[in-house]
């Protein structure tokens, strides 16, 4: 029989989460929580939560937790680093935190190779607000600020993060996951896993973006919403490595 | 005592910072406060420390917001424009009560405005240089050793008082050159147990935050943080008085157009005109005891700044009508001369001279 397992991990704290039912924020808090125990890293390590759903993440880590003004998580993580180089530093950041209001400090932290290690939850849309339109909102989607659909030509166009930052020389590890089943869980793990080494090795910035939903919001069940996902999201935004800077090395 | 050594405002800035015990820096380029960064860049390495260059002053607010709440002294250098671009940082490190200094060599504005000096940020460092409840303590220098003397009290008030101190120099002050003593090296460590550095096991998490979703809460919060700036009102205010005890007229500058008030006094007291200056070097808290003591038998205020006229609403506040409050000030990077206060001195004596 496959060993089940249970109970909290250490570096979540027992406060409930406040999340809708059926957001996969939690899954992503617990896969985060589980690496810092399996590293042995939670004494150490230094969370930034940003704006937006997971602003709460502060109350949720067991680690120390800064929490930045909106997009500015990137930057505040650098002022972590760049004060205590021996911490294990990482942000949480949502899509419209960190693709929108955020992408300067973003790109920036990326491309001096900052060792940090940023999660980023890409659902589409913004959640905290009520629904409007995220940068990674799709072509034709609807949300409360693109009611028609989202018009390329007015709207402009989603952007692709893992993509785009794997064209810079500071990045070590891009990778884009989903947690809509336990092989893609296990596998968001392993990349979430690979991008705290990485830090601690001092290779540079990790980013883990993991292709979400937001049943509230998208007006889903949340089983429907995770093949809305798959269906609509995932060729747009394919899983994979885009860049890592230990492939072919060892 | 160290020796005398002749030093640039701005360069003497960031010598001061490091013998206070900085050792992160985080900047970006703007005139003229240049030489700062420039001077980080070349000495931080040498002391193992942190200079960065951010993208922007978003940013580097962020980061001195990032390495303050770790527990280190950090700071940033700007002028006016970057301030402006700074406050959102700045509201959020007054909220979570993070500690730093950030300098502002204030230039022209409105606007891109100019690159000359001026005293037109005073509302915005004093009011509120961002959004909500606070205050930060702002030290205004006369001199390349004021200057150098304050960053350190800077440092260590902002710290005692976990909040982010501002020294608000101009221009002139930035690009003078004086003859300065610096200080004995202070340490680099200061103990903060509150600090996000990572707990090592040894105790709960410490959180830095500003978010606090219940009104009763986040009033209660703000409410004690104003029992200690009631505190800092009664305690830190600083003011240098000038000939003021038995003055007439009372001039009332700070920085820069005191340095220019000062040498009208003196003309006008040759004159035999009872004239004298407050030098307000707290401009938060404002220095009201001595506004007040001289509200007492003063005839007379005049408010001289590089602005419109901004401080001489807190000189109006403190008289509170015993005595008419005047103002005479240049603005968009003009600097008052001594003869054009001297002859508001005299205008204000009623007459010529």
């Amino acid at each position: 029989m496959t060993e089940i397992k249970g109970g909290r991990p250490h570096a979540l704290t027992k406060v409930p989460f406040h999340y809708c039912p059926g957001c996969t924020h939690g899954i992503v808090h617990r896969l985060v929580a589980e690496v810092i125990d399996e590293l042995g890293v939670e004494g150490k390590t230094v969370g930034v939560a940003s704006v937006g759903c997971s602003v709460f993440t502060y109350n949720y880590f067991n680690c120390d937790m800064v929490q930045a003004p909106h997009g500015r998580a990137p930057a505040v993580a650098t002022g972590i680093k760049r004060a205590r180089p021996e911490a294990v530093v990482f942000t949480y950041q949502g899509d419209g935190d960190l693709a929108a209001i955020g992408t300067g400090e973003t790109v920036h932290a990326a491309t001096r190779g900052e060792n940090i290690v940023a999660i980023f939850i890409n659902n589409a849309i913004y959640g905290m607000t009520g629904g409007q339109m995220a940068p990674t909102t799709l072509p034709g989607q609807v949300t409360q600020t693109t009611p028609y659909g989202r018009d390329v030509k007015t709207a402009g166009n989603p952007i692709r993060v893992c993509e785009m930052l794997s064209t810079l020389d500071g990045v070590a590890l891009a990778q884009r996951v989903t947690v809509d089943s336990v092989k893609n869980v296990k596998a968001a793990k392993k990349a979430i896993k690979k991008a705290f080494q990485y830090q601690m090795e001092g290779r540079g910035y990790s980013i883990v973006e993991v292709v979400s939903t937001c049943p509230t919001n998208w007006g889903m069940a949340p089983v429907d919403a995770l093949q809305w996902m798959r269906d609509n999201m995932l060729p747009y935004y394919p899983l994979g490595v885009y860049k890592d800077v230990g492939e072919g090395s060892e | 005592m160290g020796e005398k050594v002749l030093m640039k405002g701005n360069e003497a800035i960031a010598e001061a910072a490091i013998a206070a015990g900085c050792r992160h820096f985080f900047g970006y380029p703007i005139t003229p406060q240049t030489e700062v960064a420039a001077y980080m860049s070349k000495r931080m390495p040498k002391v193992d420390g942190v200079y960065l260059q951010a993208e922007s002053e978003v940013a580097s607010i962020n980061m001195v917001l990032g390495a303050g709440a770790a527990g280190v002294r950090a700071m940033t250098s700007t002028s006016s424009p970057g301030v402006s671009l700074m406050s959102e940082g700045i509201s959020y490190m007054a909220g979570s009560d993070v500690p730093a200094l950030i300098v502002n060599v204030q230039r022209g504005g409105p606007g891109l405005g100019g690159i000359q000096p001026s005293q037109a940020d005073y509302f915005q460092a004093t009011r509120s240089t961002g959004h909500g409840d606070f205050h930060l303590l702002v030290f205004a220098p006369s001199t390349v050793q004021e200057t150098v003397d304050m960053i350190s009290d800077a440092f260590d008030l902002a710290d005692k008082y976990r909040m982010p101190a501002m020294i608000l120099s101009d221009g002139m002050l930035g690009q003078m050159m004086e003859p300065v003593v610096l200080p004995e090296p202070k340490d680099t460590v200061q103990d903060k147990p509150w600090a996000a550095k990572g707990h090592n096991n040894e105790r709960e998490h410490n959180v830095i935050n500003s978010l606090y979703i219940q009104p009763q809460t986040l009033e209660d919060l703000v409410k004690r943080r104003y029992e200690k700036y009631d505190y800092i009102k009664e305690n830190e205010q600083r003011a240098e008085e000038y000939l003021v005890d038995d003055a007439e007229i009372v001039i009332v500058a700070y920085g820069a157009s005191a340095r220019v008030s000062r040498s009208a006094v003196d003309k006008a007291r040759a004159d035999g005109i009872k004239v004298g200056l407050i030098r307000p070097i707290t401009l938060w808290p404002f220095p009201t005891k001595a506004i007040d003591k001289a509200a007492g038998h003063a005839k007379t205020f005049l408010s001289v700044e590089m602005s419109m006229g901004q401080m001489v609403d807190d000189v109006r506040l403190v008289v509170s009508g015993r005595a008419p409050v005047e103002f005479y000030g240049r603005t968009g990077g003009m600097i008052p001369t001594p003869k054009e206060v001297y002859e508001q001195i005299v205008r204000m004596n009623g007459g010529d001279n």
